[in-house]
C-alpha cells in the first residue's frame, strides 16, 4: 500500500464491495471516512478555487464600508476595519492549511525517521533518542512560542512559526512509529529477510516502511491539525504575524475589535464554525484512515 | 523489572528531562537575532528622548548584563546560569516590575495555575474515562455510539476555539459567569472563597470540556480491546455482574494505559491551560507570560518556562511513581 494521496487511497476505501456493508463496524467506518473526507474536500477545492476570483485583496483594510450586516454582496458581512469577512476568511482558512501541509511534510520526514530507526536499531542509540523524544514531550510548547513569538515579533516571516513548529512537533509521532517498529521488529517475515542477507536499511525501507506508511498518513493529518492550531494558538494571543489572513489572525482581530460588543457576530462566530468544521474533517478523515489500516498493517 | 529498579530509572529520566529542558531554555534566547538589552536600552534612550551620552548607557550595558546573566562567555553563561537555577532557585530580577524577582513573581501566580489544572485535569480524566468505558464496554449498542459521537465532536476543538465560544455562550449571550473575573485579594475568607471558584468555573469549564473528548476516545478504544480478553469472558462464565466486570475487570486493566498517556499529555494539557488563563484574564502563570511578552520582561519568560518544565515534569514523575501501585505487574516482578 503506497501512499500516494490520501485522497486516491480514499477513493479505493470507498469502493468497498457490498457483501462487506453488511458488517455494521466497516460500514461506520466508511461513513466516518466519508464525511472527513468530503468536509476537508470542501474546504481544500474551495480554498484554492475561491481566491483566483477574490474581488479585492482581503487583508486591505478600509476596502468596503465598515460593519456592513449579511447581503447579497457581502456574504459574512464586513468588519470594523472595512474588510469583506467571507473573503478574509477564505484566505485564511487557505493560508492555514499550507502551513499546515508544510509542517506535516517536514514532521512526517522527522518522526517516519527517527521513530524507525529508535525502534528497529535498539540498544544505547535508543535509549538516548528517546531521552531526546520524551524531553521534547515533556517540554511545554506554548511558553516557547511565546519567548520565540515576543523576540522575532514583526520581523518572522509567517513560515518562520511553521519551522518553530516543525523543531517541537515531531517527537509525539516518533513515539507512535517507534512502537509500531519494536512490535514489528520480532516477527516472522523480518528474520526471513535478515536470514536471506538483507540490511539494516534494506529491511526497514522494503519491510517495515509499507506497514508504517498508513500511519504516516494519519500523522501527517494530525500534525496538519496540530500546526494550524497552534499557529491560530499564537494568532490569537497576537504573537503570530497578524497581518496575515489566518484562521487565528481572523478572531485576534475579532476580539481586538470587540465584535461582540458592537453586536458583529459574523466577524467572530464565521472563522469559530469554520475551524469546527474543518478540525472536524481531518480527525474524522484520520480516524477513519487508522481504523481501516489497522486490520491491514497487522498493528491494531 | 522491580520497583526500585523502576523507580530509579524514572528519576534518572526525570533529571535527564530537566537538564534537556532547561538546556534548550538557555540556547534558545542565544540564536535568536534579536537582543533584548540593546532593545531595553533603546527604551530608556527615547524615554530620556536621547540625552543619555555614550559612557552612561555603556555602564548601563555592564550593569544589565550583571543582572541578567549575560557576562562572559556562551559556556560561562552556561554554567552560571544552571547554578543559580539549581542552587537558589534565581532567575534574575523582572525588567517590568524592577525590582520584583522573578521567582517572587511566578511562585505567587502558580498556585493559581495548579489549582485550576488540577481540578479540571481530574475532572475531566473521571468524567470522559467514566464515559469512555461506558462506551467501549457496550459497544454493540447503538446508545453507546452516542455517547462516543460526544467524543469526537468535541476533541478536534482547540482551546481558543473552546475558550472563545464558552465566553460568547455562558457569559454574554446568556450571562450566568462574569465576562472578565474578578479576584478578591488579602485574607481568604469563606465567602471570597466562593467568589474564586465561581470566577474559575468558566476557564475550568474550558479545560475539562478540552479534555474530556481525548479521554472519552481513548478509554473507548481500550476498553473495546480489553472487553474481548479472556479473562472477561472467565469472569462472565463465572457469573460475575454486567457492572463488576465493567469497573473490576475492564476498568482497572484499560485504567493503566489512560494514566500512562495523562503523565505524557501533561505538557499539552499545560499549554491549554496557559491559553486559557490568558483569554479568561486568570491571574496565573499564563496571564503573567502575556503581559511579559507584551512588554519584553524576557526574565519573566524565561523564569516562566524553566519553572513550567519544572512543574510539568514533576507532575509527570508523580504519576509515574504512583503507577506501581496501580499495576501489580510491576510490584510482583
Amino acid at each position: 500500500m503506497t501512499t500516494d494521496s490520501p485522497s486516491a487511497t480514499g477513493a479505493a476505501l470507498e469502493t468497498v464491495p457490498a457483501a462487506k456493508r453488511r458488517d455494521s463496524l466497516l460500514w461506520l467506518l466508511n461513513a466516518r471516512l466519508a464525511i472527513g473526507l468530503s468536509l476537508v474536500a470542501i474546504f481544500v477545492v474551495g480554498s484554492i478555487v475561491l481566491p483566483f476570483f477574490a474581488p479585492a485583496d482581503p487583508s486591505l483594510q478600509a476596502t468596503y464600508l465598515k460593519n456592513m450586516p449579511m447581503s447579497a454582496e457581502h456574504l459574512l458581512g464586513t468588519n470594523a476595519i472595512g474588510q469583506d469577512i467571507f473573503w478574509f476568511l477564505v484566505f485564511a482558512i487557505r493560508n492555514s492549511l499550507i502551513l499546515g501541509v508544510l509542517v506535516g511534510i517536514g514532521v512526517t520526514i522527522i518522526s517516519t525517521a527517527v521513530g524507525l530507526s529508535a525502534g528497529y536499531i535498539g540498544g544505547n542509540y535508543e535509549r538516548v533518542v528517546m531521552l531526546v523524544v520524551d524531553s521534547f514531550i515533556t517540554i511545554p510548547l506554548l511558553p516557547i512560542l511565546i519567548i520565540l513569538g515576543a523576540v522575532i515579533r514583526g520581523n518572522s516571516s509567517f513560515l518562520t512559526v511553521g519551522l518553530i513548529i516543525v523543531v517541537f512537533g515531531w517527537a509525539w509521532g516518533a513515539r507512535t512509529i517507534r512502537s509500531m517498529a519494536l512490535s514489528l521488529r520480532e516477527r516472522e517475515f523480518i528474520n526471513m529477510a535478515r536470514f536471506s542477507g538483507a540490511g539494516t536499511v534494506a529491511i526497514l525501507v522494503r519491510e517495515i516502511f509499507p506497514y508504517v506508511s498508513a500511519y504516516m498518513v494519519v500523522g501527517f493529518i494530525n500534525t496538519i491539525l496540530f500546526a494550524v492550531n497552534t499557529e491560530a494558538t499564537l494568532a490569537v494571543i497576537g504573537l503570530s504575524k497578524v497581518e496575515v489572513p489566518t484562521l487565528g489572525s481572523i478572531i485576534f482581530w475579532a476580539l481586538n475589535y470587540n465584535a461582540l460588543f458592537t453586536g458583529n457576530y459574523p466577524w467572530l462566530v464565521a472563522p469559530i464554525v469554520a475551524s469546527i468544521l474543518l478540525f472536524l474533517g481531518l480527525f474524522l478523515t484520520s480516524t477513519g484512515f487508522n481504523a481501516a489500516f489497522a486490520s491491514k498493517r497487522g498493528v491494531a | 523489572m522491580g520497583v526500585l529498579q523502576y523507580v530509579a530509572k524514572r528519576i534518572g529520566l526525570y533529571l535527564a528531562v530537566l537538564f534537556i529542558g532547561l538546556s534548550i531554555t538557555f540556547l534558545l534566547p542565544r540564536f535568536m537575532p534579536a537582543n533584548p538589552i540593546e532593545a531595553y536600552i533603546s527604551q530608556l534612550q527615547s524615554r530620556a528622548n536621547g540625552s543619555l551620552t555614550p559612557e552612561a548607557i555603556a555602564e548601563m550595558r555592564a550593569s544589565l548584563e550583571q543582572l541578567y546573566g549575560l557576562k562572559g562567555d556562551l559556556l560561562t553563561q552556561y554554567f552560571n546560569y544552571m547554578k543559580r537555577i539549581v542552587t537558589q532557585f534565581d532567575f534574575g530580577l523582572s525588567i517590568a516590575f524592577y525590582p520584583q524577582s522573578v521567582t517572587t513573581m511566578i511562585l505567587g501566580a502558580l498556585p493559581w495555575t495548579l489549582g485550576l489544572l488540577l481540578t479540571s485535569t481530574v475532572v475531566a480524566w473521571l468524567l470522559g474515562n467514566m464515559v469512555g468505558l461506558v462506551a467501549g464496554y457496550f459497544h454493540t449498542k447503538k446508545a453507546a455510539t452516542i455517547l462516543e459521537v460526544v467524543g469526537i465532536l468535541l476533541y478536534p476543538i482547540p482551546y481558543y476555539i473552546l475558550a472563545v465560544s464558552v465566553l460568547l455562550l455562558l457569559a454574554y449571550i446568556f450571562p450566568i459567569f462574569p465576562l472578565s473575573p474578578t479576584f478578591p485579594v488579602g485574607q481568604m475568607t469563606p465567602q471570597k472563597f466562593g467568589m474564586v471558584i465561581y470566577n474559575s468555573l468558566l476557564p475550568a469549564l474550558t479545560l475539562v470540556l478540552a479534555g474530556f473528548g481525548w479521554n472519552i476516545l481513548s478509554m473507548k478504544a481500550l476498553a473495546v480491546a480489553t472487553t474481548e480478553e479472556p479473562y472477561v469472558t472467565y469472569a462472565r462464565l463465572k457469573g460475575a455482574s454486567n457492572w463488576t466486570r465493567m469497573v473490576r475487570y475492564v476498568f482497572r486493566n484499560a485504567m493503566l494505559p489512560q494514566v500512562t498517556a495523562l503523565a505524557l499529555s501533561l505538557g499539552t494539557v499545560f499549554n491549554g491551560a496557559l491559553l486559557t488563563e490568558m483569554l479568561f484574564s486568570y491571574p496565573g502563570v499564563g496571564l503573567i507570560m502575556r503581559t511579559a511578552a507584551g512588554g519584553g520582561d524576557y526574565n519573566v519568560l524565561y523564569g516562566a518556562i524553566a519553572i513550567s518544565i519544572i512543574a510539568v515534569a514533576t507532575a509527570g514523575l508523580i504519576i509515574d511513581l504512583i503507577y506501581p501501585l496501580l499495576d501489580p505487574r510491576i510490584r510482583h516482578k
